[in-house]
């Protein structure tokens, strides 16, 4: 297996996309860190990147890229592996090559500029995004062949997580005001890798306090060292159910 | 030896395979020959386990292929259309081949590659190469690991003349030493020189399955497309 | 008339003339201060040499100065009040005082001043008091350069630093409370003057005052207290360039003004604190010249507040500016800088030529919701915010800077 992850991370290594990729993450971060006297305020900034531009990237190139490789799939699969190994390796390779981009883009500059726990925890649950969106961005390709069909889907998936799941929260909120919606909404928010790893990171930046007793029920999950721990398995799943499911699909599919 | 037995597949609504069987044996080409759609990619992409077949089975020297992937081992498959990763050079793909399948072959066939000059465009990245290029990579690839079976998708189109004679050349030689070959062509010519059987495929099912020299004899006909003709009308 | 010079020499003699030193400790004239004090005629000075003293309601009753030498302790073992100061013109300086008796039938005290005018109490230590310095129907009492450290593990088991009952013209400075419940405390007190004090965790509220008009805080410290300062039902408060810092969680507040009238906030710093300002049901509060960095939110004005004004402050890097809960009434905004401000100067005259509505949808989402502070950061929170400010529609429309400044504002501190 990791002899295919190696080609393909040698692979998108070379392509001009990930290195504007990086240099685009780069360039954001430092000039946030310079532009901004208060290396607390960079990350804010940082974390909607994070939060809306990270997933994008990471799911449409994964997207684009697997399409673009089902030639190279094709030939895999006629060859002495099992599809599983095909898939995983696929998936290690991008993941890596994205995951690495989001480390020198972003996590260097942060660690540098900025180091404590917070842009540790950024760092992760930036990493643990990717890797989900790029899992999500397997699970759109395996269920289309059809390329536009499947970044159609991805862009869909990302839309509704990033923008439209909260809407949607907002409008289900706003209706049962009156109920006691603390447990519910963290219940929602671990629905959503986005929400729960924004989250994560607003609580390391203190932001809790704002929450009132929200904040309270928020720190007392999130708030330890267990909580983190818990956040970041149930991130896990984000990564690993869609995954399993790509997997599965693969293994029974006619290429 | 591959045996077909009553393989079905449908895409979507449409069967392209129905209920097909029939036995490759070794030390044989078969020609697979059909109208477009009648089920003859299907039908490899099935043997190469990357179709999965509604229901019926395939076996490769007695062996249940579904659920498997070691007997690829044994399976050199060149496509119709080679496609490689685009950033990629030549040796590059050679290599990572090699890497992925060397480990369960100790002696490395690579006549083609150095037939072909391979060697020499080792740095060209797969982008630039013309069709024929590619379709030499694709050839050299199915040959390289000695396999048993050779599956071979429209091997010489696209070839130039002298490349064809090379693979011809190979093929007609694997053959001999008593390999299952499986080609698949439009070019009746081709198929006259490379085939010992002829496997018709009509709407996914077997339209006939006969020996060349049966078939000749059949029709009274010298060549293999008037025999064919004959034989369709 | 013989009578009345004899008197008169008497109290020559007594106060000053005459006025001696009188010295505690080992190997001095008295060994224990209770003896000192018992045989100290009015106006004595008592120097108190370095040593553990019991001190357990030690009772002033004529005017004395006690002195501490190089740290004397004075010891009132867990069973009452320290020093209780009952009469005018004493001077209590450079003693520790530990240990006083706590529960809640009584207010026990390291210092307590009765019913007395013209004291000073400077540069002493309080540790492990119930309460610190307790004055209660005091005149001008000076309370200067003490240090005061409270032991109770919380806010029920501690009492105040400084507690002041119906007092006037007090004079607090440059004192250090912390580990108390609150740190300063003003009931029934006018015209004092609190400068320089710092007031740092404590257990509820660094400074807190009811009923006293009329006092002024210049320069003092409360930082990282457990609910931060609170003022409430008082006028004519001037609180200038004070610091209010860190003091937060739940419900931490910079500064909490309840029904404040006529008063003056200038100049102050507010950083880091969960809410900087609250303001309920007060009017004609002047705010204006504040730094306010890095809150969760700046102000929360709410809606029983009038004629309060809002000019020059900076409003920096707060999660919410403004905040409300219904319909506010002629409470003005003006000049004041505010980083969220997106609009632009054509005519240069550093003012924004758009006017900035401070109240952001989502702040009044938050405020009706609070669990919606989970969505803090969202991107379509950002979008509704943006939207709204633009073609505002449910943001208060009288809540709104006219003159918004480009640039942050110099503050002199």
């Amino acid at each position: 297996m990791l002899k295919i992850t190696k080609y393909v991370v040698y692979d998108i290594l070379r392509s001009k996309v990930l290195i504007l990729y990086t240099a685009f993450l780069g360039i954001a971060s430092m000039a946030l860190f310079n532009l901004e006297t208060d290396p607390a305020k960079a990350i804010i900034s940082l974390l909607s990147i994070v939060m809306i531009i990270l997933p994008l990237v990471s799911i449409v190139f994964s997207t684009t890229y697997f399409y673009n490789a089902y030639e190279f799939m094709e030939l895999l699969v006629s060859q002495p592996l099992q599809r599983r190994t095909i898939i995983l390796a696929q998936y290690m390779g991008i993941g890596l090559c994205l995951v690495l981009a989001y480390v020198i883009g972003v996590g260097i500059p942060m660690l540098l500029f900025a180091p404590g726990e917070v842009s540790v925890i950024l760092l992760f649950a930036g990493i643990m995004l990717t890797l989900s969106f790029t899992a999500f961005a397997f699970l759109a390709s395996v269920l289309t062949r059809d390329k536009a069909r499947g970044i159609g889907v991805s862009l869909l998936l990302w839309f509704y997580l990033a923008i439209l799941y909260d809407a949607i929260l907002i409008g289900i909120l706003y209706a049962f005001n009156d109920y006691p919606l603390e447990k519910v909404v963290i219940g929602l928010a671990a629905c959503n890798p986005i929400d729960l790893a924004r989250i994560m990171v607003l609580l390391k930046l203190d932001i809790s306090a704002l929450m009132g007793y929200t904040g309270a029920v928020f720190q007392e999950i999130f708030g330890n060292g267990l909580g983190i721990a818990m956040g970041f398995v149930v991130l896990t799943l984000w990564v690993l159910l869609p995954l399993w499911l790509s997997v599965r699909i693969f293994r029974r599919k006619n290429i | 030896m591959i045996e077909i037995d009553s393989l079905c597949k449908t895409f979507g609504k449409l069967p392209v395979l129905r209920n097909l069987s029939a036995t490759l044996p070794a030390g044989r080409a078969t020609a697979v020959i059909g109208h477009n759609g009648s089920g003859k990619t299907t039908l490899i992409k099935c043997i190469l386990g990357m179709v999965i077949p509604d229901s019926g089975s395939i076996k490769i020297d007695d062996q249940e292929i579904r659920n498997q992937w070691e007997y690829r081992n044994r399976i050199g498959y060149m496509p119709q259309i080679g496609r490689y990763p685009d950033n990629m050079r030549i040796n590059q793909v050679l290599g990572m081949m090699k890497d992925i399948r060397g480990r369960f072959q100790p002696g490395l066939d690579e006549e083609l590659v150095h037939k072909y000059a391979l060697g020499e465009l080792g740095k060209k990245s797969m982008r630039t190469l013309s069709g024929g290029t590619r379709q030499k990579v694709s050839a050299a690839l199915a040959f390289m690991f000695s396999p048993d079976i050779l599956i071979l998708d429209e091997p010489t189109a696209g070839l130039d003349p002298v490349a064809s004679e090379i693979l011809k050349d190979k093929i007609t030689e694997s053959k001999k030493a008593g390999r299952t070959i499986l080609i698949t062509s439009h070019i009746m010519s081709e198929v006259e020189e490379l085939a010992d059987d002829i496997l018709y495929l009509h709407n996914g099912t077997v339209g006939f399955y006969k020996s060349i020299a049966a078939l000749k004899e059949e029709t009274g006909e010298e060549k293999i497309s008037k025999a064919l003709a004959t034989l369709l009308k | 008339m013989i009578r009345i010079l004899i008197w008169f020499s008497l109290l020559l003699h007594g106060s000053c003339l005459f006025a001696s030193d009188l010295e505690v400790g080992r190997g001095k004239g008295f060994s224990t201060l209770q003896s000192a004090v018992d045989k100290a005629k009015p106006g004595d000075r008592i120097l108190v040499y370095p040593g553990t003293y019991e001190a357990i309601n030690l009772k002033i009753e004529k005017p004395l100065t006690i002195e501490g030498k190089d740290w004397p302790v004075l010891d009132a073992k867990g069973k009452d009040d320290g020093i209780a100061i009952l009469c005018s013109d004493v001077t209590v300086k450079g003693l520790v005082i530990k240990n006083t008796n706590r529960g809640s039938l009584k207010d026990y005290a390291g210092i307590r001043v009765f019913k007395a005018s013209n004291i000073v109490i400077s540069g002493n230590q309080l540790i492990n008091a119930f309460f610190g310095i307790y004055l209660s129907d005091a005149r001008n009492v000076h309370v200067t350069n003490n240090k005061l450290k409270g032991e109770a593990p919380d806010q029920s088991s501690s009492g105040n630093g400084i507690h002041l009952w119906q007092c006037a013209n007090s004079v607090i400075t440059g004192n250090h409370i912390t580990g108390h419940r609150d740190g300063i405390y003003f009931e029934f007190a006018r015209h004092g003057f609190i400068e320089k004090n710092v007031s740092e965790k404590n257990h509820r509220y660094g400074l807190h005052f009811m009923f006293s008009d009329s006092n002024i805080f210049h320069n003092n410290q409360f930082v990282k207290n457990g609910t931060g300062v609170a003022v409430m039902y008082s006028t004519q408060i001037q609180m200038l360039h004070n610091d209010f810092a860190e003091n937060w969680g739940g419900s931490a507040y910079g500064i909490l003004l309840k029904d404040i009238k006529d008063s003056h906030i200038r100049g102050n710093r507010f950083e880091k604190n969960t809410t900087a300002m609250y303001v309920e049901g007060s009017s004609r509060v002047k705010v204006d010249s504040n730094r306010f960095v890095s809150n969760g939110w700046a102000v929360k004005l709410l809606a029983s507040c009038q004629q309060d004004t809002f000019t020059c402050n900076n409003f920096i890097a707060n999660t919410f500016d403004i905040s409300t809960n219904g319909t506010l009434y002629m409470n003005y905004f003006q000049q004041n800088y505010w980083e969220k401000y997106d609009g632009y100067d054509l005519n240069r005259d550093r003012n924004g030529d758009v006017p900035h509505r401070p109240v952001s949808l989502y702040s009044l989402m938050v405020e009706k919701m609070p669990f919606m502070i989970f969505l803090l950061r969202s991107f379509i929170i950002d979008l509704l915010d943006t939207s709204e400010r633009n073609v505002p529609s449910l943001i208060p429309e009288n809540i709104v800077d006219v003159t918004p400044r480009m640039k942050e504002l110099e503050l002199n501190d």
